[in-house]
């Protein structure tokens, strides 16, 4: 805008805009830029959640799958073999307390979180659950996600691995229809596979799919009822807790490292 | 029945809309542009229903919700190129091949805002 010179007839008409007001402070009709991700407060949340989880090392893992999928059944026999030490559990329904207390009688804390109408965890409501059955150090916290194989697949808990279980019984297909649950989880356990004899399902078929989506995705096939597949299920829980360990260890020596070597401000040594 | 996570994602996307006008002040929101991936995981109609149901008594009420749809994008291990897909699953549609990995198309982004 040029500047106003002798003799010209200066105007300035603030309520020309679309919205024919003034108003101080507040400027007319306008498009601002914000480009901000829709999942950017979960996920700030979620980063939070997985910082002070990772600090003390407790692993965390998020359980997805369809309802009825036999989610707790599995989890009862995994707390089972593992023992009661160092493991909390947090369980996502939209009513009852049900599933908690089938945890709690296997001697393991359990919160139950009731969405309402809710379809799925977000990471706030972990952050508000977990200070509270927080396992120590070094220690194991499953999530027991709103059986779903939709919604929970965008939200982020800050959780260590998204552990997706598809039971032999809900056909080959399931990792093609519900890709986005296949894409973000790291795992896929393949349960209930005492009833292979039983069903029509073509197994090989099924992990193909689950790969065709997810390349990376490594997949067990167990049974909670046979047992089968256990051991393979407690050794990648194992490892993925070791790998966590080691990331915290490195992250403690880096801060006794600064510790170390660090000057207290405006402290003079003498 | 759809999934209705699209409806927390809208009270998402208002609470950010009204974070924002807390630093830069605005009274009403007129339009709002949303870049929506074609892997997103949502759907556009229930994006829709769920926008006018947040958007209800707030400065967003009575916004129009303008969705931008994004491509998916992947680069192919077959035929080392960036290719679009329709979906999640599909193979490349140059060489078929299905070592691929996802580039783009996961996005959900307020773009921008029209207000007053």
């Amino acid at each position: 805008m040029g500047s106003v010179t002798a003799g010209a007839e200066a105007h300035l008409d603030c309520g020309s805009g679309p919205a024919g007001v003034e108003v101080a402070g507040l400027s007319q009709r306008r498009l601002i830029e914000i480009e901000t991700d829709v999942l950017s407060r979960n996920n700030r949340i979620a980063d939070s959640v997985r910082q002070q989880l990772e600090a003390k090392g407790v692993l965390s893992l998020n359980l997805v799958s369809s309802p009825g999928s036999g989610k707790t059944t599995l989890l009862v026999e995994t707390i089972r073999r593992l023992g009661p030490d160092g493991l909390a559990v947090i369980e996502g329904d939209q009513q009852t307390a049900n599933d908690a207390q089938r945890i709690r009688e296997t001697g393991v804390p359990a919160l139950q979180v009731n969405t309402g109408k809710g379809c799925h965890l977000d990471a706030s409501m972990i952050e508000r659950a977990f200070p509270r059955v927080m396992p120590a150090e070094l220690g194991l916290l499953f999530i027991e996600n709103v059986g779903n194989l939709v919604c929970p697949s965008g939200f982020d808990l800050g959780e260590d691995a998204k552990v997706v279980i598809l039971s032999l019984t809900e056909g080959e297909d399931k990792p093609l229809k519900y890709p986005h649950m296949f894409a973000a989880a790291s795992l896929m356990l393949l349960s209930k596979m005492d009833l292979a004899p039983h069903v029509d399902v073509d197994i090989e078929a099924c992990e193909a799919y689950a790969r065709q989506i997810n390349p990376d995705i490594e997949i067990i096939r167990l049974s909670a009822r046979s047992g089968e597949g256990m051991d393979r299920w407690l050794q990648w829980i194992a490892q993925r807790r070791e790998m966590l360990r080691q990331r915290a260890l490195e992250a403690a020596r880096q801060r006794l490292e600064k510790l170390e070597q660090g000057e207290a401000p405006g402290l003079k040594v003498l | 029945m759809a999934s209705m996570h699209e409806l927390s994602l809208c009270q998402g996307i208002v609470e950010l809309i009204e974070e924002h006008a807390r630093s830069d002040p605005f009274t009403q929101v007129t339009r709002v542009c949303l870049e929506v991936g074609a892997l997103a995981c949502v759907e556009p109609d229930a994006l829709r229903f769920g926008f006018d149901l947040s958007a209800r008594g707030t400065l967003v009420e009575g916004a129009r919700l303008e969705i931008v749809e994004v491509a998916a994008v992947a680069w192919c291990f077959g035929c080392n190129q960036t290719v679009t897909l329709k979906q999640r699953g599909d193979h490349c549609p140059c060489c078929a091949s299905s070592r691929l990995r996802v580039t783009g198309g996961e996005e959900l982004r307020i773009k921008e805002l029209e207000v007053i």
